[in-house]
Formats: structure tokens, sequence, C-alpha cells
């Protein structure tokens, strides 16, 4: 225990005193960083599990009819088909601060052209494109998704630190300085009375030589 | 600008490559991890890598080292065998982990 090692002076109280003041400050700061990212941190996740499960039934969908692609005209070919694609998807990425949490936003550009299926139609079947197209709207989605999962990630790991810095400074550092406190003041208080006591004897063993 | 990779078996790739992302074929946990290493390595300029379901479980440990980090996001996508749940679930755990209850 802290108080073992704390010397009973009025200088060390002070010293504590003023360090309860920041600790219990700083508590509340931080409690309410904590809501706050709470607040926010359930906003996202709520949509962020609307857009997985949208883009999880999307992407089934996509996959089936690149199943059925395949079925129609051999998977070998629907490969061929696919090789070499129209065009190179990249993004930009801008930063947004969610209390004090730097989140990605994404905005995504394609390059080259705009053509969409990378291979004739003379050897191709419907199917195909019917999958690319799928695929396609289902991508934008899945960028969002990205945006999302990553805040999501980054909030749930800061709101973790943040929470456990609440409960260390609720339930360790501030009970602990407030018994130091007590401990000192009544030390100081002891140190009065004994003081004073022994004053008073004093002056009564002057009075009884005189 | 930064790229977007995809990691998967390579049935899974192959719709993701027409749309103009760049893709990794890996039909392996060990290959899948190398390149995850590769691409994720000093100046690879990915913002996104998708990863198939099953290796973001088996990669796990590699993954949760970008989970402080803002670049890049690794996000799991069901492969062709269709969705596990899995990553329903570990956006759960996230939720869990942040708030101390399951709120859905």
């Amino acid at each position: 225990m802290a108080t073992k090692t704390i010397s009973p002076t009025r200088m060390e109280l002070t010293r504590l005193k003023a360090r309860l003041k920041t600790a219990r400050r700083g508590h509340k700061l931080l409690k309410d960083k904590r809501d706050e990212l709470m607040r926010q941190f359930l906003e996202i996740v709520r949509g962020c599990r609307e857009l997985r499960e949208h883009v999880e039934a999307g992407l089934s969908s996509a996959n089936q009819a690149l199943a059925a692609a395949s079925s129609v005209m051999g998977g070998a070919d629907v490969k061929q088909a696919l090789l070499f694609p129209m065009r190179t998807v990249q993004t930009d990425m801008s930063v947004r601060n969610i209390m004090s949490v730097n989140v990605p936003i994404y905005d995504f550009k394609t390059e080259k052209t705009d053509a969409l299926y990378p291979y004739g139609f003379a050897q191709t079947s419907g199917e195909l494109d019917a999958a690319m197209d799928k695929l396609s709207d289902v991508f934008s989605d899945l960028l969002q998704l990205a945006q999302t999962e990553k805040t999501v990630q980054l909030l749930a790991s800061e709101i973790e630190k943040t929470r456990r810095r609440v409960n260390a400074l609720e339930y360790v550092m501030i009970p602990e300085m407030e018994t130091s406190i007590k401990y000192i003041t009544q030390k100081l208080e002891e140190n009065d009375r004994s003081t004073k006591v022994r004053l008073m004897k004093v002056k009564e063993m002057v009075l009884e030589n005189k | 600008m930064y790229k977007i990779g995809v990691i998967g078996s390579s049935d899974t790739v192959l719709g993701f490559r027409a749309l103009g992302l760049n893709t990794f074929a890996a039909d392996t946990e060990d290959e899948a991890r190398r390149t995850l290493r590769e691409i994720t390595a000093e100046g690879g300029g990915y913002a996104i890598i998708y990863i198939e379901e099953h290796l973001h479980t088996a990669l796990a440990k590699d993954i949760a080292e970008f989970a402080d980090k803002i670049t890049p996001a690794i996000i799991a996508v069901p492969g062709r065998g269709g969705s596990t749940g899995k990553s329903l679930r570990s956006l759960e755990d996230a939720v869990l982990r942040a708030v101390g209850s399951n709120i859905f």
C-alpha cells in the first residue's frame, strides 16, 4: 500500500492534493471522451452490420452468376475472358478525425477506360455479363464496407484504451490518493495534539517548580 | 493514390481481377501469408486489402498487427463457397470489446 511509504509532511499533503485535483479532472475528461466515442461507435456499428449483410448477399449472388457463366462457357474460357482487365481501380484516402482517432475515408477512381467487360461478346455468354454487372454493383458497397469496418476497428481499440484509463483512475489512483491524504491529515493532527499535550505538561512542571 | 488488393483462392479473385483490382491468388495459408507480407511491406501503397474469409481466419495473428494502423484496412470477404458468418461475428466481437456487452 502506498500509504506506508509516504512521509506525513505538510509539503507532501499539498502535493498530493494538487495531484488528486488533476486526477479528478483527467477522470472527468476521459469519461466524457469515452461516452462520446461510444455514441459515435454505436452509430457507425449499426450501419456497418447492415452493410456487411448487404455486401455478403451481393457477393454471393455475383459468385452464383459467375458459376452459372462457368457452366455455360466452361471454366477455362471464363478465366481466359477475365484474365486481362480493361481498367485499374485506385482509391484516394482522406482522413477524418473522430475524437482524436484518425479514420480513413476512401474515394475510388477507375482509370483508363470505363469499359467494364474485358472481353469480346462473340465467345462469351450473357451469364458472364450478368456476373460482371452484379460484381461491379456490389463494389462501391464493398469499398464503403472497408471504410466502416476499419473505422469500427480503430474506434473499438480506442474505446477499450480509454475505458481502461477511466477505470484505472476511478478505482485505483483516486482512492489511493484519498487514503494517503487521509493518512497524512490524521498523522499531522496527531502530531499537533501530542505537541499541545507536551507543552501543557511542561508548563505544569515549570509552575510547580516555582 | 492507393491501391486495392484482393487475396484469395484463384476462383474467388477472378471476378475482382476483371473489376480492375490488384489480385493475388493464394490457395494455401503460407502463400497468403507471404503475399500479405509482401504487399504490406514499406511502400506497398495498399489502402485496402480484401482477403477471403478462411484465409482471414488463418492469418488472424498477422492481420492483428494492422488493427491500430490507418492503412491498410484488411477486410474479410466471403469466398466462392459463400459466407460463413464469421465476419459478422468478428464485428460483434469488436462491439463486445468496446461496449462490454453484445447489443445486437
